[in-house]
């Protein structure tokens, strides 16, 4: 692959309800934030892409309505639904085929509709809708699957969520900074047995930003370049029936494909801190099994020996991730912004020291059924 | 310095996106539909390449594109494959009062699970390779909701 680097990256603070912003000025934010961060303005770059997803935004072709925000008249736009790992990596894709710069961006407003009726209609209207199932029920599923097969307990996917509310304290824009026990998790309300309302991400608002670059537009950017040192995903199969819930080989797939073009063949050994997407506290452990950071079944042992906290060997979501606020697209996003801060140095208060190989990971579907992975890192 | 934002009190337009679809359930969907309202039997297809049984039925394989134009009939009871027990829902969505479950059940005779509604069970009475049957409406309509839920077959926990 060509030399694809991130040279600017902007997110909003992510919060529950930012009713003073539309989205578009939420797309508005992110953008210029990220251009000031790469030394550009709108007229440095060559392409425009955007994440978004109409039934959230409760709008046909709602990118249309960010397009003035995202500095796109005149240019040459398109758009990728779904989540903003998939995005960005159609934005590299832009790059690779020619242009010396993207704009990419990703919005959502999750205070400005009803969650499970939205997460409900991702189901086929004929089999499925009817039931009633939306994306907590359905993922409760998944976490009872994939317990069951490893024999892992609900204080296990705790440690999860009490390490990543942890975090959340030091980055400056997560929703949900918790100082939270096992025993407050393992006491919160069941919603779905057996994800209770601690091992769940809540409902925000955010947008975020990247300035993707080949290496000689990278040159005359203002931070130092984070390049794209993998990118792979991979599709599972949708009906729920139709998989084994309890392992991702979409996401072992995606990881492969992604450390090929990295030239990594030591995951534990050669990447120094990952990323991903824990909409709910049990994906953390399932996500960096499929990621090969350690063996199926050891996602708990891990998380337990403290080796993937903020001052263990391998942090995982150093960020809080997305169970400290969960823009629901824009978190994809937010996973690799946060490893590109991170190689750069730049994390602040949730900085880790050394950080030269960052794993970001990011789903599409019900249960992660599309899974997208980058490796990200500080050399051409 | 006073700022026109200081103290305003943003304005909300409420909405409601509320369009009908007829959705198609095509030919096999429309065949394995009318099988469960006129006859309460589960259908399924199968792959003659791969052998895999399809319930909900397809007609093309999804693993080989092979076309599956054998039907089999299924059992009305199954294998518990996964499951949760809801007990917080919306209201607009939930069909059953809670506390009811969901189960992805792999029929007797199917080698792919599907996904239904669980009730009848004890608190903590279900678990992964427990064994279920359907429970058929009354009024059956030609949906999946021809089929009540499922629930735990008797004596055989």
């Amino acid at each position: 692959m060509d030399p694809v680097a991130v040279v600017g990256v902007g997110m909003t603070d992510i919060r529950r309800d930012r009713v003073e912003d539309t989205y578009a000025d939420l797309v508005y934010e992110a953008c210029q934030k990220a251009l000031d961060d790469a030394g550009m303005t709108a007229a440095d770059i060559d392409v425009v892409l955007t994440s978004s997803n109409d039934f959230f935004d409760g709008r046909t072709i709602s990118s249309m309505a960010v397009m003035d925000a995202c500095g796109s008249y005149d240019k040459n736009v398109s758009t990728v639904e779904g989540d903003g790992t998939f995005g960005a990596a159609h934005a590299v894709m832009r790059v690779l085929a020619g242009w010396g710069t993207c704009l990419f961006c990703v919005h959502h407003k999750g205070s400005e509709s009803v969650m499970p009726l939205i997460t409900n209609a991702m189901f086929d209207p004929i089999y499925e809708r009817f039931l009633g199932i939306e994306s907590i029920a359905s993922s409760a599923l998944q976490a009872r699957a994939y317990m069951d097969a490893f024999g892992v307990t609900e204080e296990d996917c705790a440690r999860v969520s009490v390490k990543n509310h942890g975090n959340a304290f030091k980055n400056p824009v997560a929703q949900l900074p918790l100082e939270i026990t096992v025993e407050d998790v393992m006491a919160s309300d069941y919603i779905a047995e057996p994800l209770k309302l601690l091992d769940c991400s809540p409902i925000s608002d955010g947008a975020s930003a990247v300035v993707i670059a080949n290496q000689e537009r990278a040159k005359g950017a203002a931070r130092k370049p984070v390049w794209v040192k993998g990118i792979g995903y991979n599709c599972d199969a949708f009906h729920l029936g139709d998989r084994d819930l309890s392992k991702s080989d979409a996401l072992v797939a995606a990881a492969k494909k992604a450390y090929k073009d990295a030239d990594i063949n030591d995951p534990p050994g050669q990447i120094d801190l990952a990323e991903v997407s824990d909409a709910f506290s049990y994906m953390e452990l399932m996500w960096l099994e499929g990621l090969g950071l350690c063996r199926a079944g050891e996602g708990a042992a891990l998380t337990a020996s403290a080796k993937t906290a903020l001052e263990g060997a391998l942090p995982v979501n150093a960020s809080g991730g997305c169970i400290s606020g969960n823009p629901v697209l824009v978190s994809g996003l937010n996973r690799i912004i946060e490893c590109v801060l991170q190689v750069r140095g730049d994390a602040g208060a949730h900085q880790v020291a050394g950080v030269k190989t960052a794993v970001a990971q990011g789903f599409n579907g019900p249960c992660g059924q599309s899974q997208c992975v980058w490796v990200l890192g500080g050399d051409a | 310095m006073e700022d026109w934002r200081d103290g305003q009190e943003i304005l909300v337009m409420d909405g409601r996106i509320k369009v009908p679809y007829n959705w198609s359930a095509g030919e096999t969907g429309t065949r394995y539909l009318e099988s469960l309202r006129d006859d309460k039997r589960f259908l399924g297809t199968r792959c003659p390449t791969c052998e895999i049984v399809y319930h909900i039925p397809r007609m093309h394989c999804p693993d080989c594109f092979e076309e599956c134009a054998e039907w089999v009939e299924l059992g009305s009871e199954g294998t518990l494959v996964t499951y949760t027990v809801v007990r917080k829902a919306h209201p607009q969505l939930s069909p059953l009062e809670t506390p009811f479950g969901y189960g992805v059940i792999k029929l007797d005779g199917a080698t792919t699970g599907f996904l239904h509604l669980l009730s009848e069970f004890d608190d903590g009475g279900l678990a992964s390779g427990a064994r279920v049957e359907a429970v058929f409406a009354e009024e059956r309509t030609g949906s999946i909701m021809d089929v009540a839920y499922f629930r735990p077959v008797k004596g055989v926990v």
